[in-house]
């Protein structure tokens, strides 16, 4: 553990402060809310000449996206940050960073997708983008926001990785709160993230590759699958980097938290802020016996589903909270975990609760209700709303 | 510049991509890319160039080269030109190198016309390259903002009531000239020279230049396979695409035919204008040649305007 200082930060200022400590040599952004206030506070280091970075003010999301490959391919070291309608927009490109192998590392700030337009928090982005091959990594609090920062970079850009990530939080509920965050010095940072050091890169003229050929039908496929392959390897070393990030900071990096979860009934499971909420309302409600816990999620891409069962087997109903939804389809969420489920021998009681959309708030007293609900054993195969009128 | 001495510069696009019989595009990668005596970085929309040159596991390009989508090759080369400046602030990279993109007409023109704006504005100090076969050829002939007034193409086709595309194309080297950037010009595949000397202006000098040269499409326009060329100097004598530059704002017209020839001649050796030719559509050729004819005098306004 070392000395960290402790400043009074937002969920972006603590994104923020992760990237002037890793100090990337390229940052191509265009504003959107709720993520605005990260690549505003970067851009003010960039001013400041607090960090080398030379930064792209692109003309959208889409320009941001394409500018990272380019200068993820040429070899450098690259971040970004965006939400909601901004990461839609990115979508075609973020297929391309992923299929050439590029470490970029962007922070979202859920935010609702459109139409209706609202600028609040759910997850429909990042969950819309969850087949393409990014890594996810979802952040209960700003501390979360800025450790996962320095956990994604490595990641990243671990040779047998390769693969760029996506740092999310809570737009406005973690991004524009203030909370005080603990931030380990510098040069301990620095060390731990190191320098990248990319093997094919367009800037060295001595060694020409082709980034981004034409693969039709006798190779595409292998390609494909070698991206699955670097998927997999990522669970190990999520956790080998995590352990290393440990020693600096002294808390821990699994797939998920579980809380409360070892002899619990019922157990919770819900990623990013609503899973801080979930814990105190687990605390109230084992002080009056009941057996409850949460169960959050760190980890969504690659998913962990074999561990995840491994938590969940042992409890009598499972409820799963998705701050989104697959319309006509089970929610991303519940879904992995009833896939997670099929392959264990005890099978919990599975309830899909959606909850949050287009920011919708959630209180103590709605997690307490749905508790209380899933101790009687109130379980259906429908999907069930909390907060919502009917 | 001697075209033997052309011939010795060193290969950086090799033979053995799959560019249609008779196609012009090659000549004008290669003439572009002989024109920097650095090392170029590539970058390329999707599109005929980039689908012909690097089918998997071949490329042409010996030189490090990039492809990330159709909208985006600007964008694409801000991220390298970018990083290069980077690392050339740390001192991680010594060497010099120049910044190239290529993109058609389609990703140029409409698609890519977004990012290459940003990327003008922004002042990268990269050289863009259109080649303009004036359609989506690479995907078989269909209309662009650059199709030219009552061209036949598969999305905007001559027939009983149409005669092919109804509107004149968007000018895309004045769109360029907009942004206030040191070097824009037009250039064609039929004129070797000029083109080669264009592309060296544009890489010696400091942030954006924009090139965007005719690059007739045998397959499609419906010309013969050894046409190219002569159909590229049709269109230049006829005034149809003026070879002109606008150096730090000042206009230069780089060739001026010295009599005037009808457009007839240039758009009877293409397939894609001959419902033009139906007595019932004359008016539409006179159209066209006034069109030419005003753009001409207007280029020679701004050319005496300096």
């Amino acid at each position: 553990m070392n000395e960290k200082k402790i400043l009074p930060l937002t969920g972006a200022y603590a994104a923020a402060e992760a990237m002037r400590q890793i100090n990337p040599d390229v940052v191509a952004a265009y504003p959107i809310t709720p993520q605005t206030p990260i690549v505003e506070r970067f851009a003010q280091f960039v001013a400041d000449g607090i960090v080398d970075t030379e930064m792209i003010r692109v003309e959208s999301e889409h320009s941001a996206m394409s500018a990272c490959v380019g200068a993820s391919a040429a070899g450098a070291r690259v971040m970004t940050a965006t939400s909601s309608a901004g990461l839609a927009l990115m979508w075609e490109v973020l297929g391309v960073a992923s299929g050439l192998r590029l470490p970029i590392v962007m922070n979202i700030a859920n935010r609702a997708l459109s139409a209706p337009i609202n600028i609040h928090c759910d997850h429909s982005d990042s969950m819309g983008a969850r087949d393409l091959s990014w890594i996810q990594i979802y952040s209960e609090n700003a501390q979360e926001v800025y450790e996962h920062n320095l956990l994604a970079i490595r990641l990243a850009e671990h040779k047998d990785v390769l693969l760029p990530v996506m740092v999310c939080q809570d737009g406005f509920i973690t991004s524009h709160g203030v909370e005080n965050v603990g931030i380990f010095p510098d040069d301990i940072v620095r060390n731990f993230v190191g320098e990248y050091e990319p093997e094919k890169f367009l800037l060295n003229i001595n060694d020409p590759v082709t980034f981004g050929p034409l693969e039709l039908t006798d190779y595409y496929f292998e390609t494909k699958r070698q991206q699955e392959e670097a998927m997999d390897k990522a669970r190990k070393i999520f956790l080998e980097i995590g352990k290393e990030l440990s020693r600096i900071t002294g808390r821990e990096y699994g797939y998920f938290e579980a809380y409360e979860t070892k002899d619990a009934d019922v157990i919770i499971v819900v990623m990013n802020s609503t899973a801080g909420t979930a814990k105190v309302v687990v605390d109230r409600m084992r002080a009056d016996g009941k057996k409850v816990g949460v169960l959050k999620i760190r980890l969504f891409r690659p998913f962990p589903y074999e561990e995840i069962a491994d938590v969940l087997k042992n409890a009598k109903v499972i409820g799963v909270l998705d701050r989104s939804m697959s319309f006509g389809a089970n929610a991303p969420i519940y879904s992995e975990i009833k896939n997670s489920l099929y392959d264990s021998e005890r099978k919990p009681k599975l309830q899909s609760y959606i909850f949050g959309l287009g920011g919708r708030e959630i209180y103590e007293r709605d997690i307490e209700k749905v508790f209380e609900e899933l101790l009687e054993g109130k379980v259906s195969n429908k999907k069930k709303y909390v907060g919502l009128r009917e | 510049m001697m075209l033997k001495e052309f011939a010795k510069k060193p290969r950086r696009f090799v033979p053995g991509h799959r560019s249609c019989a008779g196609c012009p595009m090659p000549v004008i990668v290669r003439t572009v890319l002989a024109a920097a005596d650095d090392p170029v970085v590539v970058a390329n929309a999707t599109g005929c160039l980039e689908v012909t040159s690097t089918i998997y596991p071949f490329s042409s390009w010996n030189i490090p080269w990039i492809h990330n989508a159709f909208e985006n090759a600007a964008a694409t080369i801000s991220g390298v030109e970018t990083a290069y400046r980077s690392w050339k602030k740390k001192g991680k990279i010594k060497e010099n190198i120049k910044f190239l993109a290529f993109g058609g007409d389609g990703g140029t023109y409409d698609i890519g016309l977004q990012s290459l704006s940003g990327a003008l504005e922004r002042g990268h100090d990269f050289v863009y390259v259109c080649y303009d076969n004036e359609g989506y050829m690479n995907t078989g002939n269909q209309r662009s903002g650059a199709t030219p007034f009552g061209a036949h193409t598969t999305t905007a086709p001559a027939g009983k009531v149409h005669k092919g595309k109804e509107e004149f194309p968007k000018n895309l080297t004045e769109i360029a000239v907009a942004h206030n950037i040191p070097y824009v010009a037009q250039a064609s595949v039929s004129n070797i020279i000029d083109l080669y000397n264009k592309a060296k202006k544009a890489f010696e000098i400091k942030g954006p230049a924009v090139l965007v040269v005719f690059s007739p499409c045998t397959a499609l326009w419906k010309i013969r396979t050894d046409m190219a060329i002569e159909v590229a100097k049709l269109a230049v004598e006829t005034r149809f695409w003026p070879l002109y530059e606008v150096e730090n704002g000042k206009y230069k017209i780089n060739y001026k035919p010295s009599k005037h020839v009808p457009v007839e001649e240039f758009l009877k050796t293409q397939g894609r204008f001959k419902h033009l030719f139906k007595p019932e559509n004359k008016h539409l050729i006179e159209k066209i040649q006034k069109h030419i004819d005003e753009g001409w005098e207007r280029l020679l306004k701004k050319e005496s305007e300096g």
